[in-house]
């Protein structure tokens, strides 16, 4: 016990001798004072902690009363956050999300490794997204762990930082997005408790990825920007691994070309020159899993623009120069059939100009008849198509276009057969075909399904601006 | 006395936290404001693993295969073990015992078990190892002492002293256990050791016991965390003749359960030292 004091008053005496050379050395000099921002953990125990009093930010749909502090549920102490995810049909908002931004400074998290939070719901659910680092700005460090698995009791979940370094001025503490597609369209509340940036010193082993782990290879094309996308870190923790949805800003990109490609910190890649460069990357110092093989060949060879038309004669199908219609899908995979064809699922976005590029083709269809309304082309006249073959294109080969009127309910069809020899190879050729030549077709008032159909003899198309016209 | 406890134990493997509660109470006694880890300073041998290649063939041999009975070691462990330098070898250092994913001899994993038996045997001593361990679903890594009488006496009448055991999907938790008759397997009477704030996959821990003719003292780095007495184990104290060492890293098995699509390969035990004492205190 005497020892035990004697230490007390040791340590007092080393704090007091501390405190005054400190204090000598303010008065020395004001000149050495960086300015460094809050280091506190804590965003909410029994309340907010110093997010300023406008912190509360909900998204565009959402509803915006989602958010309170309940005094009467709480994990430790008097209170929690309380989430009240609304109905799908409730008026003010069919499902909940916030942002909760620091006002003023941002902190500096460089020293944690995760954030943290014990939570509960009314019943088991799965919560769509909780993270932090988005602040309605640049979001350049925002994390997300998508399907949080809440149960009725208070459990605790980890959200690694994937680079804590990266966080020296932070004010996107913590966001959520709530819904009910997995509840039947009925709200449900969770709350979440005692939540903080913590050091836990339990989570390691960072296995990053780019592209989903995915080494992707494929053409690309001069001036033609790439966005990298899969970007996530995945940790193992006490309890598992956590793998969390990143920002490009985390990462670190290399270039085996930086001729011919090269990746910014917002994960774009800028297409420069011919040739070929592989886009790698890592995270704090660890290789990420994936990569990026481009083969550059030239710029793009894009559809020529169509002639300009009214918009009130044209039905279009798939052009970036009309309003588009919409379609069930640009390839039906029918496989009741023998189709091989690949592509069109989704179109490819060309630096925002979308073009369709049909491979393996043998035929494919674009729906019009499931979930959307038929397409009426009594008024029509023509049918416009721009098809550039990636081949060479042999004597016999053809590609024709089919109709179908209704599908399914007193079906009708018609078809037109594009000869091999009005195609030129490697070049967008422009077709202006009368619907009145699509043998059989009679009533056009319901047409639910447009066929390319080469029977392979042609196999790798473009195909662009779609559309009926008058 | 016995009798109760032999209760309380029976209740504390069907509740945990009794069990907690149980070794919070045995562990209480020896908690004292200092604690006194080792007390045993007669190094009697040491392998510090500064030779490169194949590990000191005079102190080391190998557990090769899949077991006697060619059923996974008694546990369904996945793994064949091989001497080959691809699952053992000294380097840098260290010794290095790799588990691999590959299909050899009908197993999908290879790994390597190390054992002193014939070489280095010992009654009583503070045995003492400083490893970095692997991680993830499915491994099982161990450092532990075997009772050199297993021919004659079946396991588990020959004893198993449990230095460090661990599983890859629990990466900040290891224990220290003995099994002997009538707590075998999972009757064994066993400690856990976390650690709070940190792993053991990403920095170098060493683990030991010091071990007299009526106690074993189980201690993880500067921390004594576990005594075990002929009190504390519901059968015979089989504690008092020559064991032997092993080191090994398994894949799998009715115990840690198979790797899962979280596990990565290959996954190395890294041992900086292995160093035993004798017990030179009298009676």
């Amino acid at each position: 016990m005497k020892n035990i004091k004697q230490q007390h008053m040791k340590t007092i005496f080393s704090i007091l001798v501390f405190m005054a050379l400190i204090g000598c050395e303010r008065e020395l000099s004001n000149d050495a004072e960086f300015a460094t921002f809050s280091t506190t953990g804590e965003v909410f125990t029994d309340l907010p902690i110093g997010l300023g009093s406008d912190f509360y930010f909900p998204f565009l749909g959402s509803k915006a009363t989602a958010f309170s502090v309940d005094e009467f549920v709480a994990y430790e102490s008097g209170a929690s956050m309380r989430f009240d995810v609304p109905n799908a049909n409730d008026p003010e908002g069919n499902f909940a999300g916030a942002i909760f931004r620091i006002e003023g400074s941002g902190r500096n998290l460089t020293e944690f490794d995760a954030l943290t939070f014990w939570a509960r719901a009314s019943q088991g659910v799965n919560i769509g997204e909780i993270g932090f680092g988005q602040d309605f700005g640049e979001n350049k460090f925002q994390v997300t762990r998508t399907n949080v698995s809440l149960g009725t009791q208070w459990a605790k979940y980890v959200i690694p930082i994937p680079d804590p370094s990266k966080l020296t001025e932070e004010r996107g503490m913590l966001w959520y997005s709530a819904g009910t597609n997995e509840t039947g369209g009925f709200g449900y509340t969770f709350w979440l408790d005692e939540v903080k940036f913590e050091k836990l010193g339990t989570i390691a082993q960072a296995q990053p990825a780019i592209l989903n782990g995915v080494d992707v290879e494929q053409d690309a094309f001069i001036n033609i920007p790439i966005t990298i996308s899969g970007l996530t870190q995945t940790f193992s923790t006490a309890s598992g691994n956590i793998t969390v949805n990143t920002t490009p800003s985390y990462f670190d990109f290399q270039s085996t070309n930086v001729d011919v490609a090269r990746a910014n910190e917002l994960g774009i890649v800028s297409v420069v020159d011919t040739g070929e460069a592989t886009i790698t990357a890592s995270l704090a110092n660890v290789a990420a899993a994936g990569s990026l093989a481009l083969d550059v060949s030239g710029t793009f060879d894009f559809a020529p623009t169509p002639p300009t038309r009214n918009p009130d004669d044209v039905v279009s199908i798939f052009s970036d120069a009309y309003t588009n219609v919409a379609v069930d899908y640009y390839n039906g995979f029918f496989t009741d059939g023998f189709q091989t064809t690949e592509g069109g699922a989704p179109p490819i976005d060309v630096n925002g100009d979308m073009v369709i590029n049909y491979t393996v083709l043998n035929f494919v269809g674009i729906g019009t008849f499931q979930d959307v309304a038929p397409v009426n082309l009594t008024e029509m006249t023509h049918i416009h198509v721009d098809i550039k073959v990636n081949e060479s294109i042999d004597s016999g080969d053809f590609i024709r276009l089919q109709l179908l009127n209704s599908v399914g309910n007193n079906e009708t069809s018609g078809d037109y057969t594009i000869d091999g020899a009005a195609l030129t190879a490697n070049q967008w050729v422009s077709l202006d075909i009368p619907l009145a030549d699509f043998n059989g077709l009679g009533d056009r008032s319901q047409i639910g399904l447009l066929f390319f159909i080469s029977d392979a003899t042609i196999a790798d198309i473009f195909v662009d601006n779609i559309y009926y016209y008058r | 006395m016995n009798n109760s406890y032999t209760y309380k134990k029976v209740k504390a493997l069907q509740f945990p936290s009794l069990l907690f509660v149980m070794l919070l109470m045995v562990s209480s006694c020896e908690t004292d404001d200092v604690q006194t880890v080792t007390t045993l300073t007669n190094l009697v041998m040491a392998d510090e693993f500064d030779t490169e290649g194949a590990p000191n063939p005079s102190l080391w041999t190998y557990d090769l295969g899949r077991g006697p009975n060619g059923d996974g070691w008694g546990n369904q462990e996945l793994q064949y073990y091989t001497d080959r330098t691809e699952n053992v070898k000294v380097d840098n250092g260290l010794l290095l015992i790799t588990a691999q994913e590959e299909s050899f001899e009908g197993a999908s994993y290879t790994s390597a078990r190390l054992v002193t038996r014939g070489l280095f045997e010992q009654t009583y001593g503070r045995f003492e190892a400083r490893i970095r361990l692997p991680y993830g679903k499915g491994l099982w890594p161990a450092f532990w002492l075997l009772g050199n009488d297993c021919a004659q006496n079946i396991w588990p009448q020959c004893g198993e002293i449990d230095i460090m055991e661990y599983l890859g999907d629990s990466p900040n938790v290891v224990f220290g256990t003995v099994h002997g008759p009538g707590y075998s397997a999972a009757e064994g009477e066993t400690k856990e050791y976390a650690l709070e704030d940190d792993r053991f996959d990403t920095g170098f821990h060493v683990f030991g016991i010091e071990w007299g003719p009526d106690y074993i003292n189980y201690y993880v780095d500067g921390d004594l965390y576990n005594q075990i007495t002929p009190d504390d184990v519901v059968g015979e104290w089989v504690f008092d003749h020559p064991f032997y060492i092993i080191l090994n890293v398994a894949v799998g098995g009715s115990f840690p359960g198979s790797p899962n699509e979280e596990t990565t390969f290959p996954q190395t035990m890294l041992v900086d030292y292995v160093r035993v004492y004798e017990n030179n205190i009298t009676d």
